[in-house]
């Protein structure tokens, strides 16, 4: 009863505070604190639920996981600004599930228009919005969001922090607070006396916090500097504990072998895996089967042998037929047209241009396959998972075994990496459900890699038509269609159990949100009804429309005889000046000149995505024995830069994803089932294969960017544009290598 | 079938199957979870270890074939203690999210042990099998040149 009627008041906030009627009672609700679910023990302090103080020193809550982004090293050096700690002596923990470390900024992504247009009210706006996923315990690390949700945030926590410890230094040493300063994990008096901070922590237990005004950016010292991460040293020695890490007494080791038709299991027959080495238990999954022995590997051989009847799938069953249902759809009604410049239907004179292109199905593949490792005791369950959504995990694990929230308990790990993939719970539910089979035996679980790629939720093959016309050698029109099944829809589906009304501006970002003017300029949607299980992919529909929108943009560039780093500048220049400096930036890094020797191609792409535009240029040359990338030139602007190496590497590591997916990444379909199976059938870039970067990063936007996926979306279109000033030939399908001759 | 293994200096007596690949006798039977799992098929190189101070795929060596002793990326280092291709690991700050790290780390010690001074194409050859997701590529590579510079300086 109790469950139900929580559910119900949820239900309620979401329908009429939260989207609708936000003045009812929702402003009471938002701007009350969150409760603290950090519990002092003795000899500890905390002083909000970002800071914890011991005798040891000080552990700050990063409470955004770490899938390797550096999130957690900048979430500190955001509050350390103003507390005023020492950089070696901080710990930092990712900390529970819990409302107070709610995604503020998940939610402001509702409000429409295209983000480089926001001015500071409509900004402001996203923000209110955005503090509404407080009501929902919406605490989340996705979407480049977690610059924009601390930034301010996170320091608040810190200086309220610092001036808790000056009142309680004040109070026990005497003097007045004014005259305290503090410096290196201590509050220094008058008379050069140091307090350290961990000798405050009995006097600051009873001081409430004050709220107190942030220091000006010119005496950052540790914010805009390149900080050492807090997780290298762990990371280069073998310590740092992911969730297939963690050691238990008694533990016991699983694998799941799940529906690859995504659509259940008719029959399975477990005789002889039943009589294999070290095998412990075989449960029925319900969609699927799991096998626990003394040793994962004879798990993954034990669950190989279990002989199991799949439910066809409900999808089209081969890629052929999927592709058929996709560009079907671009013949339905549009779901929107979120841009509608001009007006596309009109007769424009000048030259015109179409295009088709399609993208493929791509599949995650995080290094580290799912894992989650959990502990059932009847009345309690411990699960220790590396995720994206802990409060969605935890709640998801107590329904799925019977628990309430409350009686779950949630150790977010680090990721061995993430995209996207770790914001699902299937994995962390698969593990919570074994560990009820076998209570009291902690449990392991790790998936196979055949697994991992059969059972991810994908990000979806997209096709497109696009018209153009050019008059006076500049874009007059365009007009461009893009179909494919909705990811939003479906994990909405999935995750919420419904569908969000409205159009689905996911679909076309990267598309429809460029920062171009071009007097006549539509983009409609086309959602194609089939439900492979959808995810979000790095850099989610501008994963696929950077491709193709900036590929189009090229080929616009090419027929009007204009340089095509020019034409993109003409277009960009009125419509926001940061877009128009990325492509400078980039134009005078790589000396481009719109002319390459023989031998060599350049490719310039820019795509503005999750609040940050980037632009870059690719160097290709043909080595005689196949085509390889030489360098890459990447500019963005995050408006400003918390960490320059952090981003810096994140800039790489998004243009390294993409090119691994725009040269050959490509999941398919035979019966219903994904054929890929492991890195030698879908691999990526390598230490061989990758090209040389340099990355300049500017400071002209008006509010920060994301980091983490910006750099993917242009990476695809500036190699296709590169191969196709190296070859004539226009690639207007991925992967390329179908296309090209690409060194491997 | 009990066996007798030599790993960082410790001797391990495991009683597994034969064919239980090394890789998981580490990970799940001794302990050592620094060596990582990714692929269980030689294709990516998370799991690399040294064997007699050769690199190789401890998911595709059994444990009865296992022909000496086994160092862990725990046995080339530790926190407190870095070997100097680790500690150019963290002063490049190579890792992010570090799942594959053990394995380059690994991978790139014994070539260094083979080729001190490796070239841009000795880098490429030995590394090309480890595979990393998140691109560190670069860094790697920086951090193997480093490490060769203050090894040969050391020496
Ligand atoms: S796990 Fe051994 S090579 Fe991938
Ligand atoms: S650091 Fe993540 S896979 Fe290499």
């Amino acid at each position: 009863m109790a469950r139900i009627k929580t559910i119900a008041r949820r239900t309620f906030l979401i329908g009429s505070t939260a989207i609708v009627g936000g003045a009812a009672f929702g402003v009471y609700q938002i701007n009350r604190d969150a409760p603290n679910p950090l519990v002092a023990g003795e000899g500890e302090a905390t002083l909000n639920p970002f800071v914890l103080i011991t005798k040891d020193g000080v552990t700050l809550i990063t409470p955004r996981a770490e899938m390797g982004q550096g999130v957690q090293t900048t979430l500190a050096a955001l509050a350390a600004e103003e507390l005023d700690v020492a950089w070696e002596d901080i710990t930092v923990l990712h900390g529970p599930p819990a409302q107070a470390y709610y995604n503020s900024v998940f939610l402001g992504f509702a409000i429409p228009g295209a983000h480089y247009k926001d001015t500071a009210f409509k900004h402001g706006l996203r923000q209110q919005v955005g503090k509404v996923g407080k009501l929902l315990d919406l605490q989340g690390t996705g979407g480049s969001t977690s610059m924009k949700d601390f930034y301010e945030r996170m320091r608040y926590v810190g200086a309220s922090a610092r001036e808790a410890l000056k009142i309680a230094a004040s109070i026990k040493i005497g003097v007045d607070v004014a005259d305290l300063t503090t410096k290196d994990s201590a509050v220094i008096a008058p008379d050069g006396t140091i307090i350290p901070y961990v000798d405050l922590v009995e006097a600051v237990r009873n001081v409430t916090a004050p709220d107190v005004e942030l220091r000006d950016k010119s005496t950052w010292k540790y914010l805009g500097r390149p900080m050492p991460r807090t997780d290298m040293v762990g990371k280069s020695t073998g310590t740092a504990q992911y969730a297939t890490d963690i050691q238990l007494d008694r533990m016991k080791f699983a694998t799941v072998r799940m529906s690859p038709t995504r659509n259940g299991m008719i029959s399975y027959d477990a005789d002889i895996a039943k009589k294999m080495d070290g095998v412990e238990a075989i449960i029925n999954m319900g969609d699927g089967i799991a096998v626990v022995a003394t040793n994962t590997w004879l798990a993954i051989q034990a669950a190989e042998a279990v002989d199991i009847s799949w439910a066809p799938a409900t999808y089209p069953a081969d890629t052929a037929g999927l592709r058929s249902a996709i560009l079907a759809s671009l013949k339905g009604e549009a779901n929107s047209t979120v841009r509608d410049d001009g007006d596309v239907s009109t007769d424009v004179a000048g030259t015109e241009v179409t295009a088709e292109y399609y993208v493929p199905w791509l599949a995650h593949t995080t290094m580290e396959p799912m894992t989650a490792t959990a502990y059932f005791t009847g009345d309690a369950l411990e699960v220790w998972a590396g995720n994206q959504s802990p409060t969605a995990t935890r709640d998801a694990c107590a329904q799925a075994v019977g628990l309430d929230s409350a009686q779950v308990t949630i150790n977010t790990t680090m990721m061995g990496g993430a995209f996207g993939r770790r914001g699902e719970n299937d994995f962390s539910v698969q593990a919570a459900l074994i560990a009820k089979a076998m209570p009291n035996t902690p449990i392991r679980m790790a998936w196979s890699r055949k697994e991992d790629i059969r059972n991810d939720f994908f990000r979806p093959a997209i096709a497109a038509q696009f018209r153009g016309v050019i008059q006076d050698a500049k874009a007059v029109l365009v007009d461009g269609k893009i179909a494919g099944p909705s990811v939003f829809h479906i994990s909405s589906l999935r995750q919420q159990g419904s569908i969000p009304p409205g159009p689905d501006r996911l679909h076309v970002e990267g598309a429809a949100d460029q920062p171009y003017s071009i007097p006549n300029f539509r983009i409609a949607g086309y959602l194609t009804d089939i439900d492979v299980p959808l995810g979000f992919w790095r850099s989610v529909g501008a994963s696929a429309n950077g491709f193709i929108l900036d590929t189009f943009i090229d080929e616009l560039a090419h027929a009007a005889g204009t340089d095509p780093l020019q034409f993109r500048l003409d277009l960009a220049r009125s419509e926001h000046g940061p877009s128009a400096s990325v492509i400078e930036a980039v134009r005078e890094m790589s000396a481009w000149t719109g002319n390459t020797p023989d031998g060599i191609g350049r490719g310039v792409a820019f795509t503005h995505s999750f609040g940050t535009p980037v632009a870059e240029v690719i160097e290709v040359e043909d080595t005689g024995n196949g085509i390889k990338i030489n360098k890459c030139w990447i500019a963005a602007d995050l408006g400003v830069v918390l960490d320059p190496r952090i981003v810096k590497t994140q800039m790489i590591s998004g243009v390294i994803y993409g090119l691994s997916a725009a040269m050959q990444g490509e999941i398919t379909f035979s019966d219903g089932m994904v054929e890929q199976e492991n890195f030698y059938d879908y691999d990526a870039l390598r230490m061989h294969t990758v090209p040389k970067f340099e990355v300049r990063l500017l400071e002209n936007n008006l509010f920060l960017g994301g980091a983490g996926e910006p750099s993917t979306p242009p990476s695809m279109p500036a190699l296709g544009n590169a191969l196709f000033d190296l070859t004539g030939t226009r690639a207007r399908e991925l992967p390329l290598i179908k296309t090209f001759d690409l060194i491997l | 079938m009990s066996k007798r293994l030599l790993i960082n200096g410790s001797v391990h007596d495991v009683d597994l199957p034969d064919n239980v690949p090394l890789l998981w006798v580490l990970r799940d039977e001794v302990g050592l979870t620094g060596t990582k799992f990714g692929c269980g098929a030689g294709a990516c190189g998370a799991c690399t270890v040294h064997i007699d101070g050769e690199a190789v795929r401890s998911c595709q060596i059994t444990l009865v074939d296992v022909w000496g002793e086994v160092t862990t990326i725990e046995g080339l280092g530790t926190p407190t203690n870095m070997a100097i291709i680790q500690q150019a690991w963290v002063d490049h700050q190579v890792a992010q999210c570090g799942y594959c790290q053990s394995g380059q780390i690994m991978n790139a010690s014994a070539l260094l042990h083979e080729t001190p001074q490796a070239t841009d194409q000795d880098i490429d050859d030995a590394m090309k099998g480890n595979l990393c997701r998140c691109g560190t590529y670069p860094r790697i590579r920086a951090a193997i040149k480093d490490a060769a510079q203050r090894i040969s300086e050391k020496v």
